[in-house]
C-alpha cells in the first residue's frame, strides 16, 4: 500500500490564482521523500490539501488507502504535520502544547504526558518543558513542532521546511532524529530549500513547478543525470599558469585555486595524477555547488523557458 | 474516532480553554467583579435610592439578577470570540483542523470554555451582589437552567462572530454595537411595564429581554413575560446558532482557503 497517492490535484483560489494545475504524486510506505520546487510552485498548497487545511478544487488524494473525500478523519488520523510557519499558541507552556495535541487524537493525558516526556527529551527540550513557547529560540520552536507532530505517532510525517532558519549544528541533529524516525517505520515527506538536506536524507524525489509535477524519480537516478560536476581544488603552492590536465577542462581561479569540470566519462583521480606530474599538490577540494542544486536549477529553468516559449506561440 | 476518544478530545479542549482564562484571571475574572460592584454602588445605592420599588422590590434588589446575567452574557461571549479568533490569528487552530476531531467536538469544546467562564464570573458577581443585597432564590431550577442556557447561547454567538472576524476590530464591533445595547434595553435596569405601550411591544423583539426576565423570575419570582416563552426562545436560538456554527466549521468559513 502506498503512503500517499495524489492524482490530478488542482487548486484555484478565489482570487483566480491557479496554484495547482494537476499534481500527481506517489509516495511509498516507509519512504523518505523529497518534495521540491521553487517558491510559489504549489508545495505548501498541496500539503495544505493533504492535511485538510486547504480545500481542493479537483483531484484525488489517498493516504494509506483512506480517500480524503470519503474518509477525511481517517486521512487526518495518519498524518503528522510540521508546517512552514510557527502555528502554536505562543503563550502556552510547551508541555501543554504537546499534551493538548495528543488529546485532539483521543490520547488520554497520562499517555500523552509519557509521550511528551519521550519526545521532549529526544529533541533536547525537556529542560524547557514549563516555559511558554514564546520564550523558545527559533531552533527550539522548530523542534517543538516536530515533537508535536509525532505525539499521535503518525504513519506519515509531512515536514514543510522544518529546518528553515536553523543553525547547522541543530540542523544536523534534526537530520539524525528524522532518519531515526524514518527507520522506525514512519514515512516522511520533506520540502526544503536546503537541497543538500534533501540529497542527504531522501531516497525518492518529486519536483513541482508552476503547479504541476515536472519530475518524480529515485534520488540516485536523478543525480546520475548530472552530466558535469564542477570541483574546486585548493593547492599547497601558488601557480601562475594552467597545468596540462589532458582532456579535462580546468580553470585557474587564483594562484592557489583551480576549478575543474568532470563529466560522466571522466574520473577525478586522473586530474590528481596530471597535477602530480606537474608537481602540484592538492590540499583540499569541494563541490562547487550541490549536485541536486545544479539539477534543480537546470530542470526548473528548462521548464520556465519552455513555458515562456509556449506562451509566445 | 470512537466515542471515548471524542470525550478525551472534548475534555482536552475544555481544559485548554479553562486554563487559558484562569491563567489571565486579572483580565478575565477580576474586571467583571469590579464593574458589577460599581454598578451596585452607582445605580443601586446612589441613583437607586431615589427610585421607587419595582414589582414589589427595592431598586437595588431588582437589578441584581440583571447585572449577574449581564456578566454571564458578556463573559461567555467574550471568552469564545477572543479565544477562537486568537486561535485563527496565531494559526494554532490548525492544530485542531489537522487532527481527526469532529466539528461538533471543536464547537462543544469552545462553548464549554465559554460556559465555564460565564458561570465563574456569574458566581463572582453573585458573591459581590450579596454585599449589597440579601435576596433569596425563588427557584433554583429556573435560575440555574436560565444561566446555563444563556451562557451556551452567547458562547455560540461568540464562536460565530470569531469565525467571520478578520481582525481584532471585528470581534469588538458586535459586543459594542449590538450586544451591549440589547442588554441595556433588555430590562436589566427597569421593568418594561414602566415603558409606554409602543416601547413595550418593541422591547419584546429583544431576545435578551426574555433571558433577563426568566432570570428575574428564578431569583425574584417576578417577570414581565411568560417564563415558558423565554425557555422556548432561548432553546430555539441555541439550536439555530449551533447548527449555523457547525455549518461554518464544515465549510471552513474563515478557516480554510
Amino acid at each position: 500500500m502506498n503512503a500517499l497517492d495524489i492524482k490530478n490535484l488542482q487548486k484555484t483560489y478565489k482570487n483566480g490564482v491557479n496554484a495547482l494545475k494537476g499534481v500527481d504524486l506517489t509516495v511509498k510506505q516507509g519512504d523518505f521523500f523529497a518534495l521540491l520546487g521553487p517558491n510559489g510552485a504549489g508545495k505548501s498548497t498541496a500539503i495544505g490539501i493533504i492535511c485538510s487545511l486547504v480545500t481542493k478544487t479537483a483531484g484525488k488524494v489517498e493516504v494509506f488507502g483512506h480517500d480524503l473525500d470519503k474518509d477525511s478523519a481517517g486521512v487526518r488520523m495518519h498524518i503528522g504535520l510540521v508546517p512552514q510557519e510557527f502555528n502554536f499558541n505562543i503563550f502556552e507552556p510547551i508541555r501543554e502544547i504537546l499534551i493538548n495535541q495528543a488529546g485532539y487524537y483521543g490520547i488520554n493525558r497520562k499517555e500523552a504526558s509519557h509521550r511528551a516526556e519521550t519526545y521532549l527529551k529526544q529533541l533536547d527540550l525537556w529542560d524547557k518543558r514549563f516555559d511558554i513557547a514564546k520564550e523558545l529560540s527559533g531552533g527550539m520552536k522548530r523542534r517543538l513542532m516536530i515533537a508535536r507532530a509525532l505525539m499521535h505517532r503518525p504513519k506519515l510525517l509531512i515536514l514543510d521546511e522544518p529546518t528553515a532558519g536553523v543553525d547547522i549544528e541543530i540542523r544536523h541533529s534534526m537530520w539524525k532524529f528524522l532518519k531515526q524516525v524514518n527507520e522506525e517505520g514512519t514515512t516522511i515527506i520533506l520540502t526544503t530549500h536546503y537541497l543538500e538536506e534533501a540529497e542527504s536524507l531522501c531516497n525518492n524525489i518529486a519536483i513541482i513547478d508552476h503547479g504541476i509535477t515536472i519530475e518524480q524519480t529515485q534520488m540516485r537516478s536523478l543525480l546520475d543525470r548530472l552530466h558535469v560536476e564542477t570541483f574546486i581544488l585548493y593547492l599547497s603552492k601558488a601557480i601562475n599558469t594552467l597545468p596540462d590536465c589532458g582532456a579535462h577542462v580546468v580553470r585557474l581561479i587564483d594562484e592557489t585555486t583551480l576549478e575543474v569540470d568532470i563529466n560522466q566519462q571522466q574520473n577525478i583521480s586522473d586530474v590528481f595524477q596530471a597535477l602530480h606530474k606537474c608537481d602540484i599538490e592538492v590540499v583540499s577540494m569541494k563541490n562547487k555547488t550541490n549536485r541536486l542544486e545544479q539539477l534543480f536549477i537546470s530542470m526548473t529553468n528548462n521548464k520556465n523557458n519552455s513555458n515562456q516559449e509556449g506562451s509566445r506561440t | 474516532m470512537n466515542f471515548s476518544q471524542q470525550m478525551v478530545a472534548l475534555k482536552t479542549i475544555f481544559i485548554k480553554e479553562y486554563l487559558r482564562f484562569i491563567r489571565i484571571w486579572i483580565q478575565t475574572i477580576l474586571p467583571p467583579a469590579i464593574t458589577i460592584a460599581l454598578y451596585f454602588i452607582i445605580f443601586g445605592q446612589v441613583i437607586g435610592s431615589q427610585i421607587s420599588d419595582i414589582n414589589g422590590y427595592k431598586y437595588m434588589d431588582y437589578i441584581v439578577p440583571g447585572l449577574i446575567l449581564m456578566a454571564v452574557i458578556t463573559n461567555s461571549y467574550a471568552n469564545v470570540v477572543s479565544s477562537f479568533f486568537s486561535a485563527k490569528f496565531h494559526h494554532s487552530v490548525e492544530e485542531m483542523l489537522v487532527s481527526p476531531l469532529p466539528n461538533n467536538i471543536i464547537l462543544l469544546g469552545f462553548v464549554a470554555g465559554g460556559v465555564a467562564r460565564g458561570l465563574i464570573v456569574g458566581f463572582v458577581a453573585t458573591v459581590v451582589s450579596m454585599y449589597f443585597s440579601d435576596l433569596q432564590v425563588h427557584s433554583y431550577l429556573v435560575t440555574f437552567s436560565v444561566v446555563i442556557l444563556t451562557s451556551v447561547l452567547f458562547s455560540l454567538a461568540g464562536f460565530i462572530n470569531a469565525a467571520y472576524a478578520r481582525s481584532f476590530d471585528d470581534i469588538t464591533i458586535i459586543p459594542t454595537f449590538v450586544l451591549t445595547p440589547l442588554i441595556y434595553l433588555g430590562g436589566v435596569f427597569y421593568s418594561i411595564k414602566m415603558l409606554p405601550e409602543i416601547w413595550q411591544q418593541v422591547s419584546l423583539a429583544n431576545p435578551i429581554l426574555y433571558m433577563v426576565n426568566a432570570f428575574h423570575y428564578g431569583i425574584l419570582g417576578v417577570s414581565d413575560i411568560e417564563v415558558a416563552n423565554a425557555f422556548i426562545i432561548i432553546i430555539a436560538f441555541i439550536v439555530v446558532l449551533y447548527y449555523f456554527a457547525l455549518r461554518l466549521l464544515r465549510l471552513g468559513v474563515g478557516l480554510k482557503p
